[in-house]
C-alpha cells in the first residue's frame, strides 16, 4: 500500500510520519505517535471517547482521515496539563468525582474545553448539549456536568481535597 | 450527599473508631484518568502486533459438515489460521474452577454451532484489514438444524436438544431439574387466602455496552512466558481457565489487568484471552484480539432473559399468606455463569417478606440464543423487578397503600425465612421509615413506630 507523509503539530510539537493512505487520525495518534490519551470506543463515530481538537475544533479521531490533518494543530488530553499543573477542567473532574472507569474522560475533557473556550459561562443546558456526543456508561453524567459548571463559576470544588501526591 | 444515619440501632453500633467509612475520599486511580494516562489493555505501542478476526456462525443451530481454510491461509498478511484442533483443551466451562460442570462450551466450534455468532475459525494476520479479508475467505459447510428460542418451548418433550453435554435443555442441579425452596404448604396457603393473584413477568437480554470493548493484547516473552494485557474483571479466574484450555502451567501466564473501561459484569467470561494466547504461542508474535462494537453488542454475553411466574395468596388485612414462584433463566447455548445466576434467583425469592407458605422453582434453561452470563446482580435484579411490581399490584388489588402493604409484610428479627433461616439483623422497616419521610410518602403513624427488632409474635 502507498505510504504518504503526514506532518502536523501535536500539542504544539512538530510531528511527522509515513502512513498508509486512508489511515485515521486515531490510528496515527495512537499506533504511530504513541499518544494513547484518546481512546478507541466504537470506531464508528458514536461514543465520543476519541474526541480531539483539530485547529481548535472538536473532531472524532476515528472518523477523521490523518491526511486531512496535514499542517494542522492537533490537541489531545496529553497537552492539557503543562509543567505538572493541571488544566482547570482536569482539577474540576478530580475534585467532583467526575471519572469512574476513566475511559470516556479524555473525550469529555476535550469536548468541555471547546465549550468553555467559546462560552466561558455556559448554562447547564449548554453543558449538556456540548457533551451530548460523549457516552459515559458508568452513568457519571451528573458529576461531569457539575465539574464543567464548577470551572465556569470558578467556584470552590465540592470536595475539599486536592490531588494527592 | 451521603449521610450515615446513626440514630438507628445506636446501641449496637461500634463504629466510633472508624476513620474512612463515612468520609468522602478521592479515588486512587482518578489522577491517571484525568490525564488520560490510565493504561487500558490496548494502550501500548507494540511493534509487530498481529490481529485476530473470528469467523462466526451465521446460523442459530447447525451441524458443521466441513471447514475449508485454504484460501484464507494463502491470503497476503495471514500468519496463522486456528481451528478447534489447534486448541489443546477445547471444551471447557468457566465455573469448572469451583466444581460446577459439565464442560459444555468449545473455544472454537467443531461439530455443531449452537448460537448465531459462535466462533469457529480464528484468523491471525499482520493487519486488521488482512484479517477481515481472510475471514471472509473461510468456507464452512453447514446443515441447518431446528432452533429453539423460548425457554418453556425448550423444556417441552421433543424440543431440539441445544447442548449435548447436558443431555437436556436445563442445567441439572443436585436438587434436580431446578433449584427449589419450600416452606410450609403453598397449596394450603392458597386455600386459606382471601385473594389470589398470578402474573407473568418477562425480561429481554441486556447488553452492558462498556465504552471499552472486550479484548486483550498478548506479548510473548522469555522462558515460554506470555504477558496478557486484558480488560477482564476476573484476572485470576481468566488466568486459571486459560491455563486449563491451553494446557500450560499457570506460571507461564502473566496477566496484567484489573483496569476495565467499563465492565458491569460483562468482562468476567474467559473468551478472548485463550485464543489470543494460543495465537501468540503458535506465531511467536504479539497478538491483539479486540472486539469491535458489533461484537460487543451481539457476541459478548448479555444479562440473561428471564421469565417469572408469581402466584400470591393475600388477606384483606394485607398479609401475604402464600407465594409460589417459577423462574426461568435463559443461559443461551452454554452455561458460563448462568447456573449460578439461576441459583441466586432461588436464594433471593420470595423477597424480603415474611410469608408462611412458599414454593420456589428456578430453572437454568439452554436455548439457541447468545450465551448469557454475569451482569450487576444477575439472577436477582430481574426477580426484584417482578416481585416489587407484583407487590404494587397486590396492594392495589386489596385497596391498600403500597408502602404500608410492605410494612405489613417486611421481615423482622425472629421471623422464619423461606430458606429455613431465622431472620437476624433486619433493617428493612427502618429503611422504609426513612424513605417514607424523605420521599414525602406519608404512612399511618403505627408503621413509623414499628421496629425490625420486634417480630410479628
Amino acid at each position: 500500500m502507498t505510504k504518504v507523509p503526514v506532518q502536523l503539530t501535536l500539542n504544539g510539537e512538530e510531528r511527522a510520519e509515513f502512513i498508509d493512505s486512508g489511515t485515521t487520525l486515531l490510528r496515527l495518534l495512537r499506533d504511530k505517535m504513541g499518544d494513547f490519551t484518546l481512546k478507541a470506543g466504537c470506531l464508528q463515530g458514536t461514543c465520543g471517547t476519541c474526541t480531539v481538537l483539530v485547529d481548535g475544533e472538536p473532531r472524532l479521531a476515528c472518523l477523521t482521515l490523518a491526511e486531512d490533518c496535514a499542517a494542522k494543530a492537533v490537541e489531545t488530553v496529553a497537552g492539557l496539563s503543562g509543567n505538572g499543573s493541571l488544566h482547570p477542567l482536569q482539577q474540576a473532574f478530580l475534585d467532583n468525582f467526575a471519572a469512574q472507569c476513566g475511559f470516556c474522560t479524555p473525550g469529555m475533557l476535550m469536548a468541555a474545553k471547546v465549550l468553555l473556550e467559546a462560552n466561558p459561562h455556559p448554562s447547564r443546558a449548554d453543558v449538556v448539549e456540548a457533551l451530548a456526543g460523549n457516552i459515559c456508561r458508568c452513568t457519571g453524567y451528573e458529576p461531569i456536568i457539575q465539574a464543567v459548571l464548577s470551572v465556569s463559576r470558578g467556584s470552590a470544588p465540592r470536595a475539599a481535597s486536592g490531588e494527592r501526591a | 450527599m451521603m449521610e450515615i444515619r446513626k440514630t438507628y440501632f445506636a446501641d449496637e453500633r461500634s463504629d466510633n473508631g472508624l476513620k474512612e467509612v463515612g468520609q468522602s475520599r478521592q479515588r486512587s486511580d482518578v489522577p491517571g484518568h484525568i490525564r488520560g494516562m490510565t493504561p487500558f489493555y490496548a494502550d501500548r505501542q507494540i511493534p509487530g502486533l498481529l490481529h485476530i478476526r473470528m469467523v462466526r456462525s451465521p446460523y442459530h443451530h447447525a451441524r458443521i459438515l466441513a471447514i475449508d481454510v485454504s484460501a484464507a491461509e494463502r491470503h497476503p498478511g495471514v500468519k496463522r489460521v486456528i481451528t478447534a484442533k489447534d486448541v489443546p483443551h477445547n471444551v471447557y466451562t468457566i465455573l469448572n474452577l469451583i466444581g460446577i460442570g459439565p464442560e459444555d462450551e468449545p473455544v472454537l466450534a467443531f461439530d455443531k454451532v449452537r448460537w448465531l455468532g459462535e466462533p469457529i475459525v480464528a484468523i491471525v494476520a499482520a493487519s486488521e484489514r488482512s484479517a477481515y479479508e481472510a475471514a471472509a475467505l473461510v468456507r464452512v459447510d453447514y446443515e441447518e438444524l431446528p432452533a429453539v428460542f423460548d425457554m418453556e418451548e425448550a423444556l417441552k418433550p421433543g424440543a431440539p436438544l441445544v447442548n449435548e453435554y447436558h443431555g437436556q435443555n436445563n442445567y441439572r442441579y443436585d436438587s434436580g431439574e431446578c433449584r427449589k425452596v419450600r416452606l410450609g404448604d403453598v397449596e394450603e396457603g392458597f386455600r386459606g387466602a382471601e385473594f389470589i393473584l398470578e402474573q407473568r413477568y418477562d425480561s429481554s437480554p441486556i447488553e452492558h455496552a462498556p465504552t471499552e470493548t472486550t479484548g486483550c493484547v498478548v506479548v510473548p516473552g522469555q522462558n515460554n512466558r506470555l504477558t496478557c494485557y486484558t480488560g477482564t474483571q476476573a484476572v485470576f479466574f481468566t488466568l486459571d481457565n486459560a491455563s486449563i484450555i491451553l494446557n500450560v502451567p499457570g506460571q507461564h501466564l502473566h496477566f496484567v489487568g484489573g483496569t476495565a473501561g467499563g465492565g458491569f459484569g460483562g468482562k468476567v467470561d474467559c473468551i478472548v484471552e485463550p485464543i489470543a494466547l494460543l495465537a501468540a504461542m503458535l506465531t511467536g508474535r504479539p497478538v491483539a484480539f479486540i472486539y469491535n462494537r458489533y461484537e460487543e453488542m451481539q457476541i459478548s454475553s448479555p444479562r440473561a432473559a428471564e421469565r417469572i411466574y408469581i402466584k400470591d395468596g393475600v388477606m384483606k388485612d394485607g398479609r401475604i399468606v402464600a407465594r409460589q414462584v417459577r423462574c426461568y433463566v435463559d443461559a443461551g447455548a452454554y452455561s458460563r455463569h448462568s447456573p449460578y445466576g439461576a441459583q441466586k434467583s432461588a436464594a433471593h425469592f420470595p423477597g424480603p417478606y415474611t410469608i408462611p407458605h412458599v414454593s420456589i422453582d428456578s430453572y437454568c434453561v439452554y436455548t439457541n440464543r447468545t450465551p448469557s452470563s454475569a451482569m450487576r446482580g444477575f439472577g436477582v435484579t430481574i426477580g426484584d423487578f417482578a416481585l416489587e411490581v407484583q407487590m404494587d399490584k397486590l396492594a392495589r388489588m386489596i385497596g391498600m397503600d403500597p408502602l404500608e402493604f410492605r410494612f405489613v409484610n417486611a421481615y423482622r428479627d425472629g421471623d422464619m425465612k423461606a430458606h429455613h433461616q431465622v431472620t437476624e439483623g433486619a433493617a428493612l422497616i427502618e429503611c422504609m421509615q426513612e424513605a417514607s419521610i424523605l420521599a414525602n410518602w406519608p404512612v399511618d403513624p403505627r408503621y413509623l413506630q414499628m421496629s425490625s427488632r420486634q417480630g410479628r409474635g
